[in-house]
């Protein structure tokens, strides 16, 4: 049973996705007999290339992915550079878990509460010295260059890329590398970037490939903070999807298929970019040069991490402010009186939400880390380690966009009669949240001094007995971070849970973005503070529960 | 119970290349030693032993136990036990625990802990059931864990840099105290070291491996 396991997790990952392609395919060339079409015809493709909006979508979609993506990874950079090991990093890394936490759609709401005309910083900054007394005619969030969209996405993206180099950084001996950079007269900055920075790449290549194809593509930060005449290419999919005249599923189909040729084109750019720099950076390193601009590089790195990070905390305070706001008149900087009655009147629905969003991640985490464990056992007992080519079978369905696969698996659903719903559900969150679980506790698990399971087995314990007595609890901790991870990544799905489950699953996270829309700002406060708490509270126990079941156990103390 | 441990035409190799041979016979209460510096395959020789072998490598020859042939066993059948020279005393189980895990079933719970707390006053450490393995000093977890080895009762004993940790004056004591059990047990043993001390104060045979 065990060595068909990591066979049967590449069914559960993979099979949908290819499902999902394959199911866009057919009814992008008209083959939908569902709505009596049979095809073949490039109607949809004309139909697409005809809307006028596509030109500004495809590069809204191109300029906010490409764009989010290199700002990330070059503050990912110029922070690690410039000051890891140093307490001022330690206090970054110390705030970057509860940071990538925080589901995108409460990050963006956060950040549009922040930034809007009539947000937190305007207030803060009326009219003493801006002059506003009323808020001005600005359009700061949903701007048609994707601005916002993009400022949005970085403060996610920059936690989860850092979290990948701190993983990597590990791997390469970095101490060692800058230490010798250091002692032949390099500066720190420069010193990594030489000697560092190369290795940590090769490592952190697919997470980037990962930002890129999820900003190009992302749903929901796009509905609430991407411009809406015309949106992004894959907000417009997700409308062609939910029109009442099936019809329009074709062309939702074909601009899956365009949505995937374009997340490739870009993939294929950024690559040849990375030749292009790697070119440079090495004309770089035989130029000798020790880097005069190393003091200005450190702080301008500091300034754009802590401002990151400060945007989303100060976005999270925003929501909890907004959601206990009575009255609260611009530009005052704070509501005249803070009131629970957000609260009574949107607790129930949160409620409801919030049993319907643990059940969906509970069964999700749950399959995943059934699957991984397995896998990862299969791995241990067969002696065969994860090679490149599994790893990006691993990285497949972050790297294909959902919205290249999501409408070709809902249509491939209803057309062989399966119902949409809670099932469908849990299985497509399962699609996104099994890698993460697997590169969560992958290197815990590899980590583990297998000598233990050695003595384990010459003292008589079979391999059952030793799996269950002896690693899974010295593993506990990462155990639990790796379930934290996957509730955090089912919490904050939004395009499954509405594509699949058609309209009937309501998680916070869908509750949450169709307020978008309505504009309620202490509703938005009350459901993405929710959303928030449903994907931290789990990393608040993967912390406590470890320390409380081991506190007499100071081998498993961290 | 006195068993011989033969390593017969041992050959370990390594992308075609000799990793290490053997073929030797440990007889009851004796000590084979296998000296020699660090990569020349004495650790990878005693996980052929326990059954540990990494893919990597392929092995001929046989492990016998008493004439048995134990090469096609897993770990937890062969009856050998080993000793590393790092505390491999599972740190979430307290000592006695750890002493418990390598007990044969059966028994009440009550005879089992009552097994542990006397094997424990064996070796001096009366009342340690309850302790935290890592509240112990080095000595101390090097007692636990020959006491854990031998309460399992294996038919050899393997041990694989079991005492370089050791500070000098904890080091004879403790080599003294395992080559004492094992003989009064009649185990064979294998020991592989790169310390001439330790091959000398085991006073049996020495191979010497890669000068």
């Amino acid at each position: 049973m065990l060595r068909h396991l990591p066979l049967l997790t590449l069914v559960v990952m993979i099979g949908p996705v290819l499902a999902g392609l394959w199911g866009a395919l057919l009814p992008a060339l008209g083959h939908l007999p569902g709505a009596g079409l049979t095809g073949p015809s490039f109607d949809a493709f004309r139909t697409l290339l005809a809307w006028p909006g596509l030109e500004q979508a495809l590069r809204l979609s191109v300029t906010t992915g490409v764009l989010a993506t290199a700002l990330s990874l070059l503050i990912v950079v110029l922070v690690t550079a410039g000051w890891s090991g140093t307490r001022a990093f330690g206090a970054l890394q110390r705030v970057l878990a509860p940071i990538l936490s925080v589901p995108h759609a409460a990050a963006a709401f956060g950040l549009a509460f922040l930034i809007a005309p009539s947000g937190w910083l305007a207030r803060l900054t009326s009219p003493w010295l801006t002059g506003w007394a009323r808020p001005p005619d600005l359009l700061v969030i949903q701007d048609p260059a994707g601005l916002a969209m993009t400022a949005g996405l970085v403060t996610k993206e920059v936690p989860f890329l850092l979290l990948m180099t701190l993983a990597a950084l590990g791997q390469v001996r970095q101490d060692q590398r800058l230490q010798t950079a250091r002692t032949l007269g390099y500066d720190r900055v420069t010193g990594w970037l030489k000697c560092v920075f190369p290795a940590v790449y090769r490592q952190i290549r697919l997470p980037v490939y990962v930002v890129l194809a999820y900003s190009m593509s992302v749903v929901d930060v796009a509905m609430i903070l991407g411009p809406t005449r015309p949106p992004s290419l894959s907000v417009q999919i997700v409308k062609w999807m939910g029109d009442p005249d099936l019809a329009m599923r074709l062309v939702a189909a074909a601009g899956a298929l365009l949505q995937l040729v374009l997340v490739l084109l870009a993939l294929g750019l950024w690559r040849l970019g990375e030749v292009g720099v790697a070119r440079l950076g090495r004309n770089w390193l035989e130029t000798g040069r020790r880097g005069r601009l190393d003091p200005a590089l450190r702080l301008v790195g500091i300034g754009l991490g802590a401002l990151s990070a400060a945007a989303t905390l100060l976005a999270l305070l925003g929501l909890a402010v907004w959601s206990a706001a009575g009255f609260w008149a611009f530009p005052d900087a704070l509501p005249d009186a803070f009131t629970m009655r957000n609260w009574h009147r949107h607790g129930p629905g949160t409620l409801e939400a919030a049993a319907e969003t643990f059940l969906v991640a509970g069964a999700a985490t749950g399959l995943a880390l059934v699957l991984v464990l397995g896998c990862l056992e299969a791995e241990h007992r067969s002696g065969r380690t994860l090679t490149t080519r599994g790893l990006w079978l691993l990285y497949l369905p972050l790297l294909v966009p959902q919205t290249a696969f999501l409408p070709g698996l809902q249509i491939l659903l209803l057309s062989v009669g399966a119902d949409v719903g809670r099932g469908p559900v849990i299985l497509a969150h399962l699609v996104f949240v099994l890698p993460y679980v697997f590169l969560s506790l992958g290197d815990a698990w590899r980590a583990w001094d297998p000598r233990n399971a050695v003595v384990a087995g010459t003292l008589g314990a079979p391999p059952w007995r030793v799996f269950w007595q002896v690693r899974l609890p010295m593993l506990l901790r990462p155990i639990l971070t790796a379930v934290a991870v996957g509730v955090a990544v089912s919490v904050g799905q939004y395009l499954p849970t509405l594509l699949i489950g058609g309209g009937r699953v309501a998680t916070l996270t869908t509750e949450a973005v169709a307020l978008a829309s309505g504009g309620d700002r202490r509703a938005i406060g009350v459901y993405g503070l929710m959303q928030t708490l449903a994907a931290l509270l789990p990393f608040a126990l993967a912390t406590l529960l470890p320390a409380l079941v081991w506190r007499n156990r100071r081998g498993l103390h961290v | 119970m006195s068993d011989v441990l033969t390593l017969e035409q041992v050959c370990i190799t390594d992308g075609g290349q000799t990793v290490i041979e053997a073929d030797c016979t440990i007889a009851p209460g004796d000590v084979l030693t296998i000296m020699g510096p660090s990569g020349v395959g004495k650790s990878t020789l005693l996980a052929f032993v326990t059954g540990t072998l990494k893919r990597a490598f392929t092995a001929t020859g046989r492990v016998l136990l008493d004439g048995a042939d134990i090469t096609a066993l897993p770990p937890h059948r062969r009856q050998v036990g080993i000793l590393y020279q790092d505390d491999i005393l599972f740190p979430h189980m307290s000592v006695g625990q750890n002493l418990a895990f390598g007990m044969a079933p059966g028994g009440t719970r009550a005879e089992r802990r009552a097994a542990v707390s006397a094997a424990l006053a064996e070796i001096g450490l009366e009342g340690f059931a309850h302790r935290d393995p890592a509240t112990l000093s080095g000595g101390q977890a090097a007692r636990v864990q020959l006491l854990r080895v031998l309460l399992s009762q294996p038919r050899a004993l393997l041990l694989d840099e079991a005492f370089s940790r050791l500070d000098t004056e904890r080091r004879t004591q403790i080599r003294r105290l395992v080559f004492d059990m094992a003989r009064d047990r009649d185990l064979p043993v294998l020991m592989v070291t790169h310390d001439a001390e330790d091959a000398k104060a085991a006073g049996g045979r020495i191979i010497t491996l890669g000068d």
